[in-house]
Formats: structure tokens, C-alpha cells, sequence
């Protein structure tokens, strides 16, 4: 069953070679249905490919599947084929699973919309990409669906291209992106020169010969291509911008999948950040650094999207953390269970977004619960998940990165430990100003409750719950944000199924932590006890109010301002800078010498229209001229 | 004594006396082409077309059966013909292809009947006909001949088709950029001739033999100061060509002002010229002030680079936009070709043929939204997506060729570029790898201008219409191509690589004359040791 594995992304390839031609004359709903049915083969396919690699024995669970030389010149030699290994195979199961669900929602979302189908081509053209990028066999392959992810994003954040707003977050998110790439490209040079590969097996067994140097500069590099993707200080503004994206595709790319690519790719290098240290502090320090700045900018937002954007930058920095902390089971764990409530609370987002006909302001919102069943209890399933309280997912794999942020330095733990507070604050906060309290949207739609206007009428607030192709994603990601976490429970060694599993890929290079039983009831009862809290705090301040502007600085509001600064900073400052470039330095320097230069040599002004029009043509003619006789000389002369 | 060791010599397959001429024949077929053209009464305009494409057409067919008849394992010169010219002063007509010039020579034959078709001048059509198969012989030749003298007749050749072409049928501004261009690479030229003689005179002068041939010229013993001059006289003609930065100030204006089909051939084919020249002649010729020149010409790329997306980022026309981003590629293109390593001058020169190919697609969509907005300016384009979302889907993809993602050509020149000159040069490399973010930011806010947005209410009125069937074909020879060469390069890297192991092997003999010739090539010396199982750094 392995050797079916290049089915695995090949399906969704053949989903969007045959819907990009044809997608419009196939039209709505049937292209939706084709997209969805080749993510979904690709999702059957991978559970038979991982059900294959289960019953092999640990120390054989790796397979590489090589298609075809992709280019091959001196000694850099690269292939298109794919690893298959426990990593990989987790990183695809995940990924075609909540892509199934996904595609299915957006047959109900995208229903009205003009471009159904190009959206559904996009979408089988990401999760390609997306699948190259964890299961190719080396670095170079990688870095294709690496692109490719990135290229796909900015199709979808622009997707209602003549919105000025999505049509700059896209390009935004593909710059910001591009900037981590060349970290990535630069990782890759380093690591082809250093080891004569880029082949993921062939490199880790060479990293001997390495210098520690050299070790960390790799590292870096590709750290950098991770912040770019993964969105994490300074490069994650692109995130909140990118929410202009239709709903789906921010449940997709934004949080399930494309950005936790970063943390794959770190967890698969983990045999080089291992002969790093130094490397890996920095990647623990920019993660919890990026978890809290996260975590606070969400307290503070309106939008319904940008509370969850805010909280996926947080998340992804506790990734980050468990990375650094070389807890690459823990950082795959809460990359698996954040993408199921994390998907399911965008997902029940969306379901929001369409009740309240487009509206995403929070404060305009409110009293939901009652209209929109499903979506309210789902997205209260999300919520206690996400805010750690047991035993939801998120209790069992965040408790994990904090013990192992514990071990490295109680620094780490603190902040990670103040961040999981405000987790379960904020997304109290949002739940309870949108399905508790009072219905706001009453009065901020007005023109739905006046009759007088033709126009309005049939754009009336009446919140409900969606189709079944809605909802169906809604309860999966639910059921999966509620048990997630027992892939990996701690209490007996036959239950960190999760740990056993990865063992093969990341077992000689994790961090062994040593626990006592009562420290590690110490670590629950605290991890317990900040998302209880949290969850208090927010039910105490969020139940009646909708307004407290203690809680909602303008500066947490804005994110630390750090979207701001580099706008000012480096945007604008470049902006001016190639200003200056074009109309001084090219136009009058360098173009000015060539000018100057020839103004010399014609002399005065008055004989410039003679040299252009006249004199010119004439030297042109004569070397015709004189090519015509050679050319004729030629015939004659090779004729003979 | 010729050292007869050497590797560029004489070492291709010599053409059988049977063997039919293909070399000289896909230089003579526009030739003929042309001058029957103008024997075609004047007005008759399809007569004219149909001569041009059936002349194109006939190149690229033999171009297809050079390509058939290529030996991929063979780095030496292949098909080579040699008939004496003028034997007093040397000139041979001697022609030969390898895997340098062979993609260069296909790209050409591609482009030029996608120029023609592409084309919609509709005045003096007899003339355009005769001047554009006339500027195809020219380059061809240019890149074929092992004749000294004879390429530069073919290179300066060239320069009297485009200057007409541009004068007659360009925009606006058409008569300054055509004389700037004419004078500004004339001029350059004119170093090159110098060049050309002086290195023969000294040839003579050694050997006592009179002769243009760059493998017999390859084998001169030059002093350290001739070496440098030459290779700077050459040099200088190439750099204008290409063009390198400071020197690219004639194109803006040139591919500005430039009709479609001479934007096309300029960008596309012409500019190859100059860098074809750097490997064939500079690396060929001067192999030690290759070495010790290397760092300026890097340097000179990579500001290229960065300076041409910087420039680009504020253009306020599309074609000078493309201009700016194509001095940036060239900018790569050079880079490569002074890393000295196989990788990335493989990379370079593969490099050139993806550039043509996406430029021309670029320049070619440029047209097709120029003939029905009348403008080039970016201001004056907005939400053309929502019309036609063909042409937008065409464009991203030639957009992204052209800022480098994988998957698209663009990229496997590129990535081998830096890849190879990471090994040599790490510092350039890395400020090149810069450069990719750069082409990002200028390409996709010149997208979103033009094809984002609502567009503005006069224009909604007056509508854009979708791509054609007839425009979609001249532009899919193209796509297919930027597809194919991005997923399975394979085939043209394998018939490129043989040639560049040879140059580079050159090189490194002559840098280091102890090293053996036999060897494998591109192993040691200009790698400084630091690659392939070498781990020097672990052990120390």
C-alpha cells in the first residue's frame, strides 16, 4: 500500500489540471464536488499509505518513492520523489483530512459567489503544494511546494481581486513570504555546500563532517524561511492582512496548514538543530516572544477574524517554543490539535460571518448561542480547547510544550504560562460577545428591520445555522478538537501513541524531560488552573460589558505597532528610496553620463537633429550596404 | 607549439563531407527569405507575412533537426562547418554548435515567427518582413560562428535591422532611443574590433598564423596586462549588449519605444548576444582575467540585480518596467557566468533562453493590452481581471515564471545560478538572493494595478475584451515551454552541461596549470576546496 503514496498528492494535481480548463463550464456546484472528491481520494489514500507504515517495524519505517531526476548539473543533483516516513505521513494525514472538510464547507460558503470555481482550483492547486512540501524526499522539492503554498495563498487572500484591501494583503503575504524564502534558498546553498546533497537522509548522515558554525548558520537560514511562513516576529503582519481572504481559505492556509510549515520544516531538520543549540535558543526565544505579543494583540481586536488570526500567530509561537525546547513531539502534537480547533473556530467564524450578512465586528454581534446551535456549541468546543481547560485537546499538547519549555529554562515556562492565561481571555472574550449577551446586530442592521427599502429586505440579518456541507465540518472538527488529545495522553507509556510513532524520525534528537509524578501533577494543576482562570476572568469582564477600553488599548489593538513600524520604516522608506533612484541616480547620473558623453562629442544643440535624423541613418545604410555585398560575396564564394 | 591538451580544441565533431550543412543553411534560409520579401510588390501585406512566417518557420524546422542531431554527451562543437573565406586575412566562414549556443539558436528560431505573428504592424509590412528575417540570420550567425571576424560581422549585423525597426515602426519617443541605441552599442563595438585585431595580430605574432578561429585563438599566450585589456575591450561591447549594469541606460528606452516584435527580439534574443558573448569569448579566450576580473563583473551583476528591481519598482510604464526587470535577470545571468563554477554557469546559460522566453510572453501580453487600451502607462490600467480572466491567468503564470517560482523556468536558472556561485562567491550570492524578493515586489504591484482593483467607470464602458484564440496560440508555444523547461529541464541541462564542464575545466587549467585536464571537471581548485564530501571545516 505504500507504493500508492504518489497518489497522495497526484489527486489533488489532477483536481486542478482538469477544473483549471474546464472548471468554468463545469460550473456550480459539480466543480466544487470534483475538487472535493480528489482532496478526499488523496485523504483515503493516505490513510492506506499510513495504515501500510504502521505494521512495518520502527527501525524500517522510512521510504523514499523517486519519480524522476529534476535537474542534475555538477554535483548538485536533485531529484522529484517523495519520503515517506512517520513525519511525513502524519503531516499528510492531517492535512488531506481537514482539506476534505474544508473543501466541503466551501461548497455551502463560496455558493453565491460569481468565481466558484476558480476558488475550488486554487484550493486543489494549495493542497498539492502543500503536499509536496512535507512529503518531498529533499530540500529542494520542499522549498517547491514551499512556493507553491505561498503563490496559492496569494491567489485566495485576493481572491475578491477588486477589493483593494485583499488585492494588498495577497500581494503583502507573498512579499513577506518571499523575504523568509530567500532565508530558506540561503539555508539550502549552505547546506549544499557544507554536505554536497539536499537530500533530507543523505544530509542528516553527513552533518558530522559539519562545523558547528556552519550548523547554526543553516539553521538560522531556514528559521528565517520559517518565519516568513509561519508568521512569527517580526514577519507576521502579512497574517492578520491575509484575513481579507474568503473564511475557508483562512481556516485552510492560515491556520491549519500552510503556516505551520515552518514548524515541519523544523521538525524535520531536528538532526541539525540538535548540533545547534545555539540556534535553537533563538528559535524558543522568537517563539514565546511571539506567543504572548500574539496572545495580547488578540485581546484587543473587533474583528471576528483578526481575534483568530492574532491567536494563530500566538499558537504557532508555541510551536516555535517546543521546537526550540527540542520538543519536537509536543511542537507536532499542538500543530495537530490546533489545527482542529483552530480550523473549527474559523469555520464556526464563517458560519457567523454569513448569519450576519458579511458583518465581522464582535461588538456588533452577540446572542447567537440561541439562533445558531451548531455553530455556538462547536465554537464553545474550539473555545475550551484552545484555552487548555481538560480535557479538551488543548489541555494535553500545550501542557506538553510547557513542561518542555520548563526544562529548557522556567524563563520560557513564564511567558508561555502568562500567554495560556490570555488564551483562554480572549477567545472568552470573543465567545461571549458574539453568542452571549445581547443581539447588538439588531440595531447596527437597521435596513434589516425596515421594511420600506426593496433593497434591504433581501439582505435581512437572520441568523442560522448553514447546510449540512457547513455544518458537518463543524461537528467533525469539534469531535476532533474534544478527543484530539489522546494521541498522545501521558498517564501510561502504551498512550503517547504520538511519541511512539515519531520515535523513528525525531527520537534521537528530542529532549528526554525527567519528571517526578508530583511535578508533572504540579505542571496539569497549573496548566489547568490558567486556563480556569482565564475562562473566569473572561466571563466575568466579557458577560455584561461590550465595552471596556482599559482591556482594548490602542496599542495592543495595533499590535504592538509593529505592522506600523515596518510599514514606516522599511516600506515607505523604500519606496522614497527607489523614487530617489529612478529620478536622480538613473535618470541624471547614470543616464545623465551617457548624455553627457555624447553631447561632447555632437557638439552644440543644433546639429543634434541632424546627428539623429540624418547622420545615423546614414552609418546604418552604409553597414547594409556594405553586409549586402558580404552577404552576396558569401553566397558566391560558399556556392563555388 | 599549440598545446594541444587544451580542451576547447578542435575536440567537436568535424562535419563528414555528406553531412548536410544545417548550420549554414539556417543562417542563409531568412536570408533568402528576405530578399525574396523584397521582391514582393509593395501593399501586398500577407504576401509579406506569409514569406516571413514560411522563412521563420523553415529556421525553426532545421533548428529542430540540429537538435535532433545533437550528440548530448558531446561538449565540443558539433556540425562544424569550415570553408576559407578570404584566406589572406584569416576569415573563415566556420560555424559549429554546442551546448552553449544550441538553446540560444532554438530560442531564437521560437521566437522570431511568435514576433511575426505576434506583430500587428500594419504599415510597410514588406520592410518589417525583410528586416526582422534579416536580424534573425544576424543572430543566429552571431551565436554559430567559431570565426572571430565573421561573429563580429553577424553581431554588428543586427544592430541595422533593430535600428530601423525601432525608428519606423516604435512609439513616441522612437527616433532618440533608436539613435541612442545604434550609438551607444556601436560605439561599445568598437572596443570589441580592436580587441579582435589585436589578439590576432598576437596570435600571428607567436605562432605565424593568421587566423579569426576561436579554438586556434584560445591557445595564444597572453601577458598578464594584454589579458585584462582584451578581455575589457571585449567586454565592453558585451556589457552594452546585454545589457550589464552601468550600461543599460539604451534599453529602457529601446524596449520602450520598440514595436512588440522589437521588444521581443531585443529582450529576447539580442540581449543574449551580449551574454553569450561573455561565455563564449571572455570565459573562452581570457581565462585568466576571467579569474582576476571575476569580483568586478560579479559585483556589476548583483547591482544589477538590486538596482534593477529597485528602479523597476517606481516605472510608471509597463514596458520600461519590463526593461528594469530584465537588466535585474541579466544581472543573474552574469553572475553565473562569472562564478566559474558548473552549476552556476550551466544555470546561465540556461538562464538566457528562460529569460527570452518569459520576456517575449511578457512583451507579448504587454501588446495585446496595449491594442486595446492604446497605453502603457500603469495609472491608466485597473481591474482588468475581472474582464479577462484568460489573459490574467496567462500573465500570473508569465509573472511568476519571471519572479522565479519553482515548478516555472524561471526558476532552475536561478536556483543553479545561486546554488553555484554560493560555492565561490558566498557574499555575492547571498545579496543576489536578495534580489528574488525584488522581483516579487515589483511584478506583483504592477499586477495588482493593472489587474486588481474595480476599473475606473470610462473604461468599464468601454469594456476589455478576453484574450483571442489566435492571440492564446502565439502565446502557448510559450507557456508550454516555461512548463516544461520548470518540471523536467533534464534534456536541455544535459545537452548544456557537457560545454560549461569544458569552459570551466579551461579555466581552472589555466589557473592552475598543475591541475590534470583528465580529471573530472569543476572538482577542485575554484571551489576552494570547500564542497563535496570535502569537510575541511568539521575536522579542524
Amino acid at each position: 500500500m505504500i507504493h500508492a503514496a504518489f497518489l497522495i498528492p497526484l489527486l489533488p494535481l489532477a483536481g486542478f489540471a482538469l477544473l483549471a480548463p474546464l472548471g468554468r463550464r463545469i460550473g456550480n456546484p459539480i466543480a466544487g464536488w470534483i475538487a472535493t472528491f480528489a482532496v478526499g481520494g488523496s485523504f483515503i489514500v493516505t490513510i492506506l499509505v499510513f495504515i501500510g507504515l504502521f505494521q512495518q517495524s520502527p527501525a524500517h519505517s522510512q521510504f523514499t518513492q523517486s519519480w524522476f531526476t529534476w535537474f542534475d548539473v555538477g554535483h548538485l543533483n536533485v531529484n522529484a520523489g517523495l519520503l515517506i516516513d512517520p513525519l511525513s505521513m502524519t503531516m499528510a494525514t492531517f492535512i488531506t483530512g481537514i482539506s476534505t472538510l474544508i473543501h466541503l464547507y466551501s461548497i455551502g460558503y463560496m455558493e453565491h459567489d460569481k468565481d466558484f470555481s476558480r476558488f475550488f482550483i486554487y484550493l486543489n492547486l494549495f493542497v498539492f503544494s502543500m503536499l509536496m512540501l512535507v512529503l518531498a524526499d529533499n530540500f529542494v522539492l520542499s522549498f517547491l511546494g514551499w512556493e507553491g503554498v505561498g503563490v496559492c495563498s496569494y491567489f485566495l487572500i485576493a481572491f475578491w481581486f477588486d477589493r483593494d484591501d485583499a488585492a494588498s494583503a495577497g500581494k503583502k503575504a507573498m512579499i513577506f513570504n518571499r523575504i523568509g524564502d530567500a532565508g530558506f534558498l540561503i539555508g539550502i546553498f549552505l547546506i549544499f555546500q557544507r554536505t554536497g546533497s539536499v537530500q533530507y537522509t543523505t544530509v542528516f548522515s553527513r552533518l558530522g563532517h559539519v562545523g558547528t558554525a556552519s550548523l547554526v548558520g543553516i539553521a538560522l537560514m531556514l528559521f528565517l524561511g520559517a518565519v516568513g511562513k509561519s508568521a512569527q516576529i517580526p514577519l507576521f503582519p502579512w497574517l492578520a492582512d491575509a484575513m481579507a481572504g474568503p473564511t475557508p481559505v483562512s481556516a485552510l492556509i492560515h491556520a491549519a496548514t500552510m503556516v505551520t510549515a515552518g514548524v515541519y520544516l523544523m521538525c524535520r531538520i531536528n538532526p541539525i538543530l540538535h548540533l545547534a543549540p545555539d540556534a535553537a535558543h533563538v528559535i524558543a526565544w522568537i517563539g514565546v516572544a511571539t506567543a504572548f505579543i500574539g496572545a495580547t494583540s488578540a485581546c484587543a481586536q473587533t474583528d471576528i477574524k483578526k481575534v483568530l488570526a492574532y491567536s494563530t500567530v500566538s499558537q504557532l509561537g508555541y510551536m516555535f517554543l517546543a521546537v526550540g525546547s527540542g520538543a519536537y513531539v509536543a511542537a507536532i502534537f499542538l500543530m495537530l490539535t490546533h489545527a482542529f480547533y483552530k480550523a473549527l473556530l474559523f469555520l464556526g467564524a464563517g458560519s457567523v460571518i454569513h448569519a450576519m450578512e458579511e458583518d465581522q465586528d464582535i461588538k456588533n454581534m452577540g446572542g447567537l448561542a440561541k439562533l445558531m446551535p451548531i455553530t455556538g456549541l462547536t465554537f464553545l468546543v474550539g473555545w475550551l480547547s484552545i484555552a487548555g481547560v481538560p480535557p479538551f485537546s488543548g489541555f494535553w499538547s500545550k501542557g506538553d510544550v510547557l513542561e518542555n519549555a520548563w526544562a529548557l529554562t522556567p524563563a520560557l515556562w513564564a511567558i508561555g504560562a502568562a500567554t495560556a492565561f490570555l488564551t483562554a481571555y480572549y477567545m472568552g472574550r470573543e465567545y461571549f460577545l458574539v453568542f452571549l449577551g445581547e443581539r447588538r446586530w439588531v440595531e447596527a442592521h437597521p435596513e434589516a428591520t425596515e421594511p420600506g427599502s426593496a433593497q434591504y429586505t433581501s439582505r435581512g440579518v437572520h441568523p442560522h445555522d448553514a447546510s449540512w456541507k457547513m455544518s458537518l465540518p463543524l461537528v467533525v472538527l469539534a469531535v476532533l478538537a474534544l478527543f484530539g488529545g489522546f494521541v498522545n495522553l501521558p498517564f501510561h507509556p502504551n498512550l503517547v501513541f504520538l511519541e511512539r510513532w515519531l520515535n523513528p524520525v525525531v527520537g534521537a534528537t528530542v529532549r528526554q524531560t525527567h519528571f517526578s509524578v508530583g511535578q508533572l501533577w504540579a505542571f496539569s494543576l497549573a496548566d489547568a488552573g490558567l486556563a480556569l482562570a482565564g475562562v473566569g476572568v473572561a466571563a466575568a469582564v466579557w458577560r455584561r460589558a461590550t465595552d471596556r477600553p482599559a482591556l482594548e488599548p490602542r496599542f495592543l489593538f495595533m499590535a504592538w505597532f509593529i505592522d506600523w513600524t515596518e510599514d514606516h520604516l522599511v516600506a515607505r522608506t523604500g519606496s522614497a528610496f527607489s523614487s530617489f533612484t529612478s529620478s536622480v541616480i538613473e535618470a541624471r547620473v547614470v543616464d545623465g553620463a551617457v548624455n553627457g558623453v555624447a553631447s561632447l562629442v555632437r557638439g552644440t544643440g543644433d546639429r543634434l537633429r541632424k546627428v539623429q535624423t540624418g547622420y545615423v541613418r546614414t552609418y546604418a545604410m552604409g553597414l547594409v550596404a556594405g553586409v549586402v555585398m558580404l552577404v552576396a560575396y558569401l553566397l558566391v564564394r560558399v556556392g563555388s | 607549439m599549440i598545446a594541444a591538451a587544451s580542451p576547447i580544441v578542435l575536440t567537436g565533431v568535424t562535419e563528414s563531407q555528406r553531412a548536410f550543412p544545417y548550420l549554414t543553411t539556417m543562417i542563409l534560409v531568412p536570408v533568402a527569405f528576405a530578399f525574396a520579401t523584397m521582391l514582393v510588390p509593395k501593399g501586398q501585406r500577407w504576401a509579406h507575412r506569409a514569406m516571413g512566417l514560411a522563412g521563420s518557420f523553415g529556421v525553426l524546422g532545421i533548428a529542430a533537426a540540429v537538435l535532433d542531431q545533437f550528440q548530448a554527451g558531446d561538449g565540443g562543437y558539433q556540425m562544424v562547418s569550415s570553408h576559407a573565406l578570404a584566406a589572406p586575412i584569416g576569415l573563415s566562414w566556420s560555424l559549429g554548435v554546442d551546448g552553449i549556443s544550441l538553446f540560444l539558436v532554438l530560442m531564437t528560431a521560437v521566437l522570431v515567427p511568435i514576433a511575426l505573428l505576434g506583430a500587428t504592424e500594419r504599415t510597410n509590412t514588406k520592410a518589417f518582413t525583410v528586416w526582422v528575417l534579416l536580424l534573425e540570420a544576424g543572430c543566429i550567425g552571431s551565436f554559430l560562428s567559431l570565426d572571430l571576424l565573421l561573429f563580429f560581422l553577424f553581431f554588428e549585423t543586427t544592430l541595422v535591422p533593430v535600428y530601423f525597426i525601432i525608428a519606423a515602426w516604435g512609439h513616441e519617443r522612437r527616433g532618440y532611443a533608436a539613435t541612442k541605441f545604434f550609438i551607444y552599442t556601436f560605439a561599445a563595438s568598437a572596443f570589441m574590433l580592436v580587441g579582435i585585431l589585436s589578439l590576432v595580430f598576437i596570435h600571428q605574432n607567436q605562432t605565424g598564423v593568421t587566423t579569426f578561429d576561436i579554438r586556434l585563438l584560445a591557445q595564444t599566450h597572453l601577458s598578464g596586462t594584454a589579458d585584462v585589456v582584451l578581455f575589457l575591450a571585449f567586454t565592453a561591447a558585451f556589457a552594452v549588449k546585454a545589457p550589464i549594469f552601468p550600461f543599460h541606460t539604451w534599453s529602457p528606452d529601446a524596449y520602450g519605444e520598440s514595436p512588440a516584435a522589437g521588444s521581443i527580439l531585443l529582450a529576447g534574443v539580442m540581449a543574449k548576444l551580449g551574454t553569450y558573448g561573455i561565455v563564449r569569448f571572455d570565459l573562452g579566450l581570457f581565462p585568466h582575467a576571467v579569474v582576476v576580473l571575476a569580483p568586478l563583473l560579479l559585483t556589476l551583476g548583483v547591482i544589477g540585480i538590486i538596482y534593477g528591481g529597485i528602479v523597476a519598482a517606481v516605472q510608471k510604464d509597463l514596458k520600461r518596467l519590463v526593461a528594469y526587470s530584465s537588466l535585474a535577470h541579466l544581472g543573474f545571468i552574469v553572475v553565473g557566468a562569472f562564478a566559474l563554477t558548473n552549476e552556476a554557469l550551466s544555470g546561465a546559460v540556461l538562464q538566457m533562453v528562460n529569460h527570452g522566453l518569459y520576456t517575449a510572453a511578457l512583451f507579448l501580453l504587454i501588446a495585446m493590452i496595449y491594442r486595446r487600451r492604446g497605453t502603457f502607462a500603469i495609472s491608466r490600467l485597473r481591474g482588468l481581471q475581472g474582464s479577462a480572466p484568460v489573459m490574467a491567468a496567462v500573465f500570473t503564470v508569465v509573472m511568476l515564471a519571471s519572479i522565479g517560482v519553482p515548478g516555472l523556468n524561471g526558476f532552475i536558472g536561478e536556483f543553479l545560478i545561486l546554488a553555484g556561485t554560493f560555492l565561490t562567491h558566498r557574499w555575492w550570492a547571498v545579496v543576489a538572493t536578495a534580489g528574488i524578493i525584488l522581483a516579487a515586489v515589483y511584478l506583483l504591484w504592477a499586477y495588482q494595478q493593472v489587474f486588481h482593483g474595480k476599473p475606473n467607470l470610462e473604461d468599464e464602458e468601454e469594456g476589455f475584451a478576453e484574450i483571442t484564440v489566435r492571440e492564446g496560440l502565439v502565446l502557448a508555444p510559450l507557456i508550454v515551454l516555461i512548463v516544461f523547461l520548470g518540471v523536467y529541464p533534464k534534456p536541455v541541462l544535459d545537452r548544456i552541461t557537457p560545454s560549461v564542464d569544458q569552459i570551466v575545466l579551461h579555466i581552472e587549467h589555466a589557473a592552475h596549470p598543475s591541475i590534470p585536464i583528465e580529471g573530472q571537471p569543476g572538482t577542485a581548485a575554484l571551489r576552494g576546496g570547500a564542497t563535496v564530501v570535502v569537510h575541511t571545516e568539521g575536522t579542524k
